[in-house]
């Protein structure tokens, strides 16, 4: 067990490996509990919502979710958020490590909308992977087989009430699900039961991470922080600088968002050792950047990495990754590393 | 479970086996647990000289890398190639095939080590 967050998490239930592939084979269950949920609401929720999100929650629909980041003056990332709208207003989903700094800035930025934290009310499960619809599906209420992507529905699940996301933070399809916290051990168990017949297994942090990182999903306080703009993490497309004012707007419209303060790229590295956050990055020799996140990808078989580099390094330039001493060649790959297979 | 009665042990979690002038090492089923999959290992050549105690290579899971150790001092004269393409051997069979130095040990019986039931007292286990 890790500390995470005020959380005492598993890092693994059974080997980080076995769970990874569990989920990008048959499925796995993720306890997500640790994750931090507000909520705005009243007659100025959207504006608030929109004040802090860069992304434009002013097109979200009822039932619909949004990926987004709020920043700060300088255009620096606070959080990443995802942002879910049902009839009476907007729930904003914050990282665990960022609860108390979010709500404090949420707070002071909401204006006159209503707030409230549900952090300790609500309880997160998530079930991903190619059989994970099936196995949420089964124990639902009515049908969520139709609950299209970044997309959710209020349903019964093992007799439980609960807001049926189709979201989730690993590459796979599948379910997050937001209950009542008392709900959640006894929806745990149904679920493992439920998903036993199709090899679903409960998985832990560990496997999260490689997970997320293989289908190129950045990390709070790890790829971004309060002094990353949005342009430096290849997370510009979340930025909607033609929906009006937002807190951060001024100084995001002072950046180019073709050539940002750095540049965000995923390398793939020669050999097994790992690339570790913090680790220097090399062009040519010369220090260029370093790593942000990095693991060894059990579905590609080769490390990969996440990299942060000088705006000024060219695109072409030779990478390496000194690991611990040894110096490891590196390549620039496209995000994701990895992609669900189409139709899966 | 593995007969260990010729196991001697590091508090940095390393074993050693000493036949004679040969010494086999290893790292124990405690570390393997601790670190997770094994992922990928970094050793000497062969022909290395090593002192007791001295770094002689890093291992590394998904959690962490590790430096490791030598138990005894002596010549590097085999290096488990195995564990190039399989370093998940450490964590199926720690005492057997993750079996990962053969020094000539020059009689170095390794007397300062533990033995299993005080690596095990160590542990916690």
């Amino acid at each position: 067990m890790v500390e995470f967050g005020g959380f005492d998490m598993p890092l693994q239930y059974s080997t980080i490996r076995e769970e990874h592939i569990a989920v990008r084979t048959r499925c796995g269950l993720f306890d997500l509990s640790h994750m931090g949920e507000v909520r705005f609401s009243g007659r100025s929720a959207l504006d608030a919502v929109q004040r802090l999100v860069t992304n434009d929650v002013g097109r979200l629909e009822v039932g619909g979710a949004l990926y987004g980041v709020m920043c700060n003056e300088a255009g620096g990332i606070v959080d990443d958020v995802v942002v879910y709208r049902d009839p009476g207003g907007y729930m904003v989903v914050i990282n665990a490590a960022c609860r108390a700094k979010d709500t404090a800035w949420m707070r002071g930025h909401g204006g006159d909308a209503s707030f409230e934290d549900l952090s300790d009310a609500l309880a997160l499960l998530a079930v991903q992977g190619p059989r994970a619809v099936g196995v949420v599906a089964g124990l639902c209420a009515d049908d969520v087989t139709d609950v299209r992507p970044f997309h959710f529905k209020d349903t019964q699940v093992a007799g439980v009430h609960a807001a049926v996301s189709r979201t989730g933070y690993t590459g796979e399809d599948g379910f997050e699900l937001y209950v009542d916290a008392p709900d959640a051990p006894g929806l745990w168990d149904a679920l493992l039961e439920a998903g036993a017949a199709e090899g679903m297994i409960p998985c832990g942090l560990g496997a999260r991470d490689t997970l997320r990182l293989e289908a190129g999903l950045r990390l709070y306080g790890q790829d971004m922080d309060d002094n990353t703009d949005p342009y430096s993490c290849a997370l510009g497309w979340t930025v909607k600088l033609q929906k009006g004012e937002f807190i951060g707007r001024p100084a995001l419209e002072r950046l180019d968002p073709t050539h940002p303060p750095r540049r965000f790229v995923g390398i793939e590295l020669q050999g097994r050792a790992i690339a570790r956050h913090g680790q220097r990055v090399l062009a040519g020799g010369e220090p260029a950047g370093e790593v942000t996140s990095g693991t060894y990808s059990f579905t590609l078989d080769h490390s990969i990495a996440t990299a942060s580099l000088g705006g000024d390094v060219p695109a072409d330039a030779e990478l390496s990754v000194d690991i611990r001493g040894t110096v490891a060649a590196a390549t620039v790959v496209p995000l994701p590393f990895y992609r669900r297979p189409k139709g899966a | 479970m593995a007969d260990l009665s010729n196991y001697r042990f590091t508090p940095s979690h390393e074993w050693v086996r000493v036949e004679g002038s040969k010494a086999t090492v290893g790292i124990s089923d405690h570390a393997q647990a601790q670190l997770g999959d094994v992922i990928f290992l970094e050793l000497p050549a062969v022909g290395t000289e090593l002192k007791a105690g001295a770094k002689f290579g890093a291992i590394e899971s998904v959690k962490a890398a590790s430096d490791l150790y030598a138990p005894v001092g002596g010549t590097v004269t085999e290096v488990n190639a195995a564990l190039t393409d399989h370093p998940e051997f450490v964590n199926s069979d720690p005492y057997g095939e993750g079996w990962m130095l053969r020094l000539d040990s020059a009689g170095d019986a390794g007397g300062d080590l533990l033995d299993e039931a005080g690596y095990t007292k160590l542990v916690g286990a």
